[in-house]
C-alpha cells in the first residue's frame, strides 16, 4: 500500500525539488519585489518600511529620467536586435556553405559569445579610449576623423550597440545554423527544376522555412538585450549625461546608490511588465506567421 | 507506513540540503577570505600556550572586512602579531569598493552580527549606515586609554567620520586635493607653479597644444565622481554645497567654481574627458599627454610609479591653487574603520580598532604609503618616509586650510552628488546658460535635504 502511494504520486515527488526551487528562488523574489514597491525603505534597521501606496509608481511616471531610461532601453534593444538578427542570419548562411577552414571560422565566430561580458566591457573601454584606443588608431590609419565613442553623449549608445552586436550575433547565427540543418533538400530540387535563381530560392524557400527558427532566436535575444547590464555598467555606468542609462542601470542606481529600495522595486515591476508585454507580442507574431505558412 | 515515512523524510531532507547549499553558494560569491593569517597564528599560539600570559581575548574571534585598498595589504602582515598578543582570531575578507558597499548593505539589512569591524567611506555611506542603526558609536571607547590619544587624530578627519555628534568610525585614510603638474613642461615654458586658480587657467591655456596631443588640464569628468574634485574649487571661491539647511549650488560662487572646472575640461581637456573617473584621468596624465591634473593626493603612486607612468620622474606636486577665498582644498577621511552595531564581542572589536588605529600601526601603515590621520605620525620624520618629500610639504600645507567634506553632507549622498554633477556636465557639453540648470539642481538638492529633516 505504501508503495502504491509512492508510485501514484511519483510525478509530484520527482518534480517537487524543481517546483520548490522555482517558488523559493523566482516566485518569492518577484512577489517580494512587488510588495516592497509599495513602500518607502532605505534598508534601515531602525525605521521600518513606510507604506506609500502607489506613490513610487506615480513619482516614476512623472520622472523624466525614468522616461529617458525607457527610451534608451528601447533604442538599444531595437537597434541591437535588428542588426544582430540580420547579421546572424547572413553569417549562418555563409557558414553552412562548404569551404576550406569552415570549422575554424565557426569556432572563431563563436568566441565572443563565450567571453565574460564585464571583462569584455573593460576591453572595449580601452579600444574606445579616444586618445590611445585602438578604434581611433584604426580610423586615423584609414584617414578618418577620430571619434569620441563612449565619451560622447550622442555616440555612446551606438558604441555600446556595436559591442553587443559583436558579442551576441554569434548566438543568433548558432541557432539559425541549427535551423538551416533541418530544412529538407527537396524544395530546392523542385525549385531547380522550375529554374529558380539563387535569390528567388532564398526568398521563397529558405527564409519562410527558417522563419520560426529566426523568431525563436530573436525572442531569446530580445529578453536578453532588454536586461543588458554588465557591458553598460562596466563601460559608462549610464553616462555620459545619462545617455546610456537603461532601465536596469537606473534600477541599480536607485537601489544601491540612492538606497531607495521602494522606488527601485517599482521600477523593476514596470520593467517586468514591459518585458512580459514585448514577449507576448513576439509570441503572438510568431503564431500568426506560422499560421500563414502552414 | 513506517517505511514510507522514512523515505519521505529522506527525500525532504535532501531537498532542504540542496536548498541550503544553493543559498550558501549565492552568499559566498565574489569573496576572497584570508585564512593564511589565521593558519600562521595557530603555530604561534602553540608556542605561546606554554606561557599563558595576559591574553584577554583567548578563544575569541572577529571578522574584519576591508576594501581592496593598500591599507588592507599593509595591515594584513601584522595581524598574526596582534593575534598572538591578544589570543584573538581575526578573519579577514577583502572586496572591491562597489562590492564592499553592496555586501555590507545586504549583510547589515539582515541584521547579521558579522563582520565585527569593517572599512567604510565615512562621507559616502557613513550617515546612511549610522542612521540605519548599523554602526556602533565609539564615543565610550575612544577616551578609555590615554595612551591611545584620540586627540592626536586630525580634527577635520574626525569631523568627516562624526554623525550627529557621535564618533561613527575611526579615520584610517585621509586625503586632500592637490595639484599635480609636469615639472619639465613648466620649466621649458618658463612658467611658475600656479598659486591661484587664475594663474592655473593661464598656464593651462599656454601649455595646451592639441595638435601635438598635449592637453592643458585633466580631472574627473564623470557625473558623480567629479563632484568631490570640484569641491575644492567651490570652497576656494567661498562657496559650499549647502548653507545650513539650504542647498547652495546655484549661488554666484558655486556657478563660478563649476564654470571654471567645467570649462577647463571642455576647452583644455583630452578628448573623452566626459567619461573619465580618476583611473582614466590619472592614466592619461601618466601617459605624458597632460600638463596639469588635480585630484586626491592618495593616488599619487599611479603617476610616480615607473611601471605605470612614462613621466614618473617629471611630476611636481603643489597645494591646491587659491580662489577668491584662498586655497581651501578638502581634507577628509576617505576610509574609516567602524564597528557593527550587532557585533557579539564589542570589546574584542574595539581592541582590534584600537590596535589598528593606534600610533604604532598608523606609523607602519603610513610608511607603506597610506596617509593616516595622526598628527604625531606626520610630525615624526619616520612617518613620512613613504612619500616623496615634496608631497609631504604639500600635504602639511593642505591640511591647514582644509575643509572636512568633499561632497554634500546628506544621507542620500549618491542622489545629491548626481544633482551637483549634472551642472558641471552640462557646462562640459557646451550649455551656455547655466543658471537655470543650477537652479533646477539646487531645487533637487533642497528636496533631498527637506526629506531628510523628518528622519
Amino acid at each position: 500500500m505504501q508503495y502504491n502511494w509512492f508510485d501514484r504520486n511519483l510525478k509530484w515527488i520527482y518534480t517537487m525539488p524543481a517546483v520548490i526551487f522555482v517558488l523559493v528562488m523566482m516566485v518569492f523574489p518577484i512577489l517580494y519585489t512587488v510588495r516592497i514597491s509599495f513602500f518607502e525603505w532605505s534598508m534601515s534597521a531602525i525605521t521600518p518600511p513606510k507604506w506609500v501606496g502607489l506613490d513610487n509608481y506615480m513619482t516614476l511616471l512623472k520622472d523624466t529620467r525614468f522616461w529617458g531610461a525607457v527610451r534608451s532601453t528601447m533604442f538599444f534593444t531595437v537597434a541591437a536586435l535588428a542588426v544582430e538578427v540580420v547579421l546572424g542570419v547572413a553569417i549562418a548562411l555563409l557558414l553552412t556553405r562548404d569551404f576550406r577552414g569552415k570549422n575554424v571560422m565557426k569556432t572563431i565566430f563563436l568566441l565572443p559569445m563565450v567571453s565574460t561580458p564585464v571583462a569584455m566591457g573593460l576591453v572595449w573601454q580601452l579600444i574606445y579610449e579616444p586618445t590611445i584606443g585602438a578604434a581611433n588608431m584604426l580610423l586615423k590609419a584609414v584617414g578618418l576623423k577620430p571619434q569620441l565613442w563612449l565619451a560622447s553623449p550622442d555616440q555612446a549608445i551606438s558604441s555600446l550597440i556595436i559591442v553587443d552586436v559583436w558579442q551576441w550575433t554569434p548566438m543568433i547565427a548558432l541557432i539559425v545554423m541549427a535551423g538551416l540543418a533541418t530544412i529538407p533538400t527537396d524544395p530546392y530540387e523542385a525549385a531547380d527544376v522550375d529554374g529558380a535563381g539563387r535569390w528567388r530560392k532564398f526568398i521563397s524557400i529558405t527564409l519562410p522555412l527558417l522563419k520560426p527558427t529566426i523568431m525563436v532566436a530573436a525572442m531569446l535575444r530580445l529578453i536578453d538585450v532588454l536586461k543588458t547590464f554588465d557591458i553598460i555598467y562596466a563601460t559608462t555606468q549610464g553616462g555620459p549625461n545619462l545617455a546610456t542609462e537603461t532601465l536596469n542601470i537606473y534600477g541599480y542606481v536607485l537601489g544601491f546608490q540612492y538606497f531607495k529600495l521602494g522606488m527601485a522595486s517599482s521600477l523593476l515591476v514596470l520593467f517586468f511588465a514591459l518585458v512580459m508585454g514585448l514577449t507576448i507580442v513576439m509570441i503572438w507574431m510568431r503564431k500568426r506567421m506560422e499560421g500563414r505558412y502552414e | 507506513m513506517k517505511m514510507f515515512r522514512k523515505r519521505w523524510l529522506g527525500q525532504g531532507l535532501s531537498i532542504v540540503l540542496a536548498a541550503t547549499m544553493l543559498a550558501a553558494c549565492s552568499n559566498g560569491g565574489g569573496q576572497t577570505s584570508n585564512t593564511a593569517a589565521g593558519k600562521e597564528n595557530t603555530q604561534t599560539d602553540k608556542v605561546n600556550n606554554a606561557a599563558p600570559a595576559a591574553k584577554p581575548f583567548e578563544g575569541k574571534s572577529i571578522t574584519l572586512v576591508t576594501a581592496n585598498h593598500p591599507w588592507g595589504d599593509a595591515i594584513k602582515p601584522f595581524i598574526p602579531e596582534f593575534e598572538a598578543e591578544t589570543g584573538m582570531k581575526v578573519k579577514v575578507e577583502s572586496y572591491f569598493e562597489d562590492q564592499l558597499t553592496q555586501k555590507l548593505t545586504v549583510q547589515f539589512t539582515t541584521g547579521s552580527n558579522t563582520p565585527d569591524v569593517f572599512m567604510y567611506r565615512p562621507l559616502q555611506e557613513g550617515k546612511l549606515f549610522f542612521k540605519n542603526g548599523w554602526v556602533h558609536p565609539l564615543d565610550e571607547y575612544v577616551n578609555k586609554d590615554p595612551e591611545y590619544d584620540f586627540a592626536d587624530l586630525s580634527k577635520s578627519a574626525v569631523g568627516s567620520a562624526t554623525v550627529d555628534g557621535k564618533v561613527a568610525g575611526i579615520p584610517i585614510i585621509t586625503e586632500q586635493e592637490i595639484l599635480y603638474y609636469r615639472k619639465d613642461l613648466l620649466e621649458a615654458a618658463g612658467i611658475a607653479v600656479p598659486k591661484t586658480i587664475d594663474e592655473l587657467v593661464a598656464a593651462v591655456k599656454q601649455l595646451h597644444d592639441p595638435a601635438k596631443e598635449m592637453y592643458g588640464f585633466v580631472a574627473r569628468g564623470q557625473r558623480s565622481p567629479l563632484v568631490t574634485q570640484v569641491s575644492s574649487f567651490l570652497f576656494s571661491e567661498g562657496g559650499d554645497f549647502t548653507n545650513g539647511d539650504k542647498a547652495a549650488i546655484n549661488t554666484p560662487e558655486a556657478i563660478k567654481a563649476f564654470t571654471t572646472y567645467g570649462t577647463l575640461l571642455k576647452d583644455y581637456g583630452p578628448p573623452g574627458v566626459l567619461n573619465m573617473s580618476w583611473p582614466q584621468a590619472i592614466g592619461i596624465f601618466a601617459q605624458g599627454k597632460v600638463a596639469f591634473y588635480t585630484d586626491a593626493n592618495s593616488i599619487y603612486k599611479n603617476a610616480t610609479d615607473p611601471s605605470k607612468s612614462q613621466i614618473a620622474d617629471k611630476i611636481g606636486f603643489a597645494p591646491f591653487p587659491a580662489g577668491s577665498a584662498g586655497s581651501k582644498p578638502y581634507n577628509i577621511t576617505s576610509w574609516g574603520l567602524a564597528m557593527n552595531a550587532n557585533a557579539v564581542n564589542k570589546e574584542a572589536a574595539w581592541a582590534f580598532i584600537e590596535w589598528a588605529t593606534g600610533k604604532e600601526m598608523v606609523l607602519k601603515t603610513q610608511q607603506a604609503g597610506n596617509p593616516g590621520a595622526r598628527s604625531s605620525v606626520w610630525d615624526n620624520p619616520e612617518g613620512t618616509t613613504g612619500f616623496p618629500a615634496e608631497l609631504v610639504d604639500v600635504i602639511k600645507e593642505s591640511v591647514k586650510g582644509g575643509v572636512d567634506h568633499d561632497r554634500p553632507t546628506v544621507i542620500s549622498v549618491g542622489e545629491a552628488r548626481d544633482a551637483v554633477g549634472e551642472i558641471v556636465q552640462q557646462i562640459m557639453t557646451g550649455e551656455k546658460n547655466i543658471q537655470p540648470v543650477a537652479d533646477k539642481a539646487n531645487e533637487a538638492l533642497q528636496v533631498i535635504i527637506d526629506n531628510e529633516k523628518t528622519k
